[in-house]
């Protein structure tokens, strides 16, 4: 800037003074929320807090009262089995629906429209419509034996064996549209030219998918799996409305183990260590990715 | 015995699923439209359609039905008799906790809550994303990388230092808190979006510009801002159906008072005390999905747009 730069050695610090000024809570949420209170909650996480957060460490203590717990467990688990069949089925519906999209058919914005709709609802308001249809009393079990099958069995919800599968129902119908939004683009990106050259060499439609058309996606596909797997580290507001995390502690996941920790049992320590597991649960799979993305180029 | 009636219930489905798969080829050569390649595509599609519009469509018939005919009836039926009385209750009578006026008061604190949030969000973004577009210094970048990898980060693990910020400073529990609070966690994926317009604009412009003497907040106001109407759009899309949606946030930055309308739909439906009313219930979720539902359909493409830059929000 003109003006601020005064007469002879410029001062470095003032040059650019606007853009500086512009850029200072971009600055102050990366340094202090994100990478500040990041820190933080990790460091506290080897504390005594209760409470109150207190630097009193304790060392490994909070971890090991946390694995300890049959209540993190059961989290641990049931984000294992939402996580990974999650994955699978978001990722073969979502991409068998854009590859149905992609046939040049009719309608493809009606279909669109309908596929993607649940996005633009709550996690709350999914879970509790899939409480509904999934009650036992009068949803799709009691109408099913009303039709005739008087042993029929379907109620996910109420059954601990099962019940983290109803919320993956509801995750799925929320989150496929989504994915098949994404596989469209990718499969829109392929170049027409491999269409033909495949046709020329009387290769099956489906074959040219299998292997040709998916290893060319395979950016597409890593960065949906990406997105779809940092997004089930954080699955907290489905689960509180589809079951409270019931029956019993049956369908707990780690997220709603921190919110309850930090501000019901006001365990704070209990609550910033299973946080820090989330976060490394994060870096697991964000770390990699990132590294192959962004590692080759200088500037991302 | 048992067997051979086995046998027959078996040839019985053979003979069904025979008759559907084999009515095509045998005919004459069916017609272009009607290839089985077609109805294959367009019958996976119909189905999975059906699939995605049928707890909408439960939705609707459950809040237009009254509790006897809920009681005996099912739950895909449509409704005998017609009754909006579910809708007025959701909006006006329902209760959580000691409150009775509904989800009416959920509502006022969420448009409360949606207007300034987003207009503070986007102009905090959108300055930034300019900034680093084109007036760049030495350090941006790298703060800009934090900020990006912070997206990725749960916001469980951020959220107590949070609160104690926020406590220091007087406002929590506030309508500012949480409008600080939305900000920031709307700040990675906004400033990444308009970074990328900006950037995206011809170089020429700019320079333009600044031989002709513009600084900073004139380039910003009279060159960019006019330029970018699409993508403020989109981020206007993105931050509404976000900051509606949220949760989290809402409990965890408000007081039982200010509840925005997630939360309130979550006590009232999940509440233990009580005759359980599904169709009041379902009538209250469909009053809260009915705006990031309006604007998805108005929106269209730009939605798709916005969501497909959003997704790293989660």
């Amino acid at each position: 800037m003109r003006s601020t730069v005064p007469a002879g050695r410029p001062n470095r610090l003032f040059r650019n003074l606007n853009s500086k000024i512009a850029l200072i809570p971009m600055i102050l949420t990366a340094l202090v929320v994100f990478l500040g209170g990041t820190v933080w909650t990790v460091v506290y996480s080897f504390t005594r807090s209760g409470l109150l957060p207190r630097l009193t460490f304790v060392g490994l203590d909070q971890y090991e009262r946390l694995w300890a717990a049959p209540r993190w467990i059961i989290s641990i688990q049931n984000l294992a089995i939402y996580g990974v069949l999650s994955l699978i089925f978001s990722l073969v519906i979502g991409f068998i629906l854009a590859a149905l999209m992609d046939q040049k058919i009719r309608f493809e914005n009606t279909f669109r429209t309908i596929f993607l709709y649940p996005f633009a609802l709550s996690f709350i308001v999914t879970g509790l419509v899939w409480q509904w249809i999934l009650n036992p009393e009068f949803g799709v079990q009691s109408v099913v034996r009303s039709i005739g099958f008087t042993n029929f069995t379907f109620d996910p919800l109420y059954n601990s064996q099962i019940v983290i599968y109803g919320v993956l129902i509801a995750g799925l119908w929320q989150g496929t549209g989504l994915v098949m939004c994404l596989m469209l683009a990718g499969l829109r990106g392929i170049d027409e030219d491999i269409w033909k050259a495949a046709r020329v060499d009387g290769i099956p439609m489906w074959r040219t998918y299998l292997f040709i058309v998916i290893p060319m996606m395979r950016p597409v596909f890593i960065t949906t799996l990406v997105l779809i797997a940092s997004g089930i580290v954080k699955v907290y507001d489905l689960v509180v409305a589809q079951t409270s995390g019931g029956p019993g502690i049956a369908s707990e996941v780690p997220a709603k183990y921190v919110y309850d920790y930090m501000f019901q049992a006001q365990n704070l320590g209990q609550g910033f260590a299973a946080s820090t597991m989330m976060l490394i649960t994060v870096a697991i799979i964000v770390i990699p990715w990132a590294y192959l993305e962004f590692g080759g180029k200088k500037r991302g | 015995m048992a067997n051979i009636s086995a046998l027959n219930q078996t040839a019985a489905g053979f003979d069904a699923v025979s008759d559907q798969l084999g009515s095509g080829p045998r005919g004459k050569k069916p017609r272009r439209t009607f290839s089985g390649r077609n109805i294959v595509i367009y019958g996976t599609l119909f189905v999975a359609a059906v699939y995605y519009l049928l707890p909408l469509y439960v939705m609707v018939v459950t809040s237009l039905k009254g509790m006897p005919e809920i009681r005996l009836g099912n739950i895909f039926s449509p409704p005998v008799e017609i009754t909006f009385e579910p809708w007025v209750k959701a909006w006006a009578s329902a209760c959580t906790g000691l409150n009775c006026d509904g989800l009416s008061r959920g509502f006022g604190n969420s448009v409360r809550i949606l207007l300034p949030s987003v207009v503070v969000s986007i102009i905090v973004a959108s300055v930034s994303g300019y900034a680093l577009a084109n007036w760049r210094f030495k350090g941006a970048d790298l703060f800009f990388s934090i900020l990006i990898v912070g997206a990725f980060i749960p916001y469980q693990v951020m959220i107590y230092p949070i609160v104690i910020v926020l406590r220091e400073l007087g406002i929590y529990g506030t309508l500012t808190g949480l409008v600080v609070v939305h900000t920031i966690f709307g700040m990675p994926i906004l400033t990444l979006l308009f970074r990328n317009y900006f950037t995206s604009l011809p170089e020429e412009l700019f320079k333009a510009a600044r031989i002709d003497g513009a600084g900073f907040w004139q380039i910003y106001f009279r060159i960019m801002l006019p330029m970018s109407l699409p993508i403020f759009v989109v981020a206007i899309i993105l931050q509404v159906t976000g900051i509606w949606n949220d949760f989290l946030f809402g409990v965890v930055f408000t007081r039982p008072d200010t509840y925005p309308m997630t939360v309130q739909l979550n006590n009232i439906v999940n509440s233990v005390q009580g005759v359980k009313e599904y169709n009041v219930n379902m009538a209250a979720t469909l009053l809260t999905g009915a705006v990031p539902l309006f604007v998805y359909f108005v929106s269209g493409r730009l939605f798709v747009r916005g969501i497909a830059a959003g997704a790293v929000k989660g």
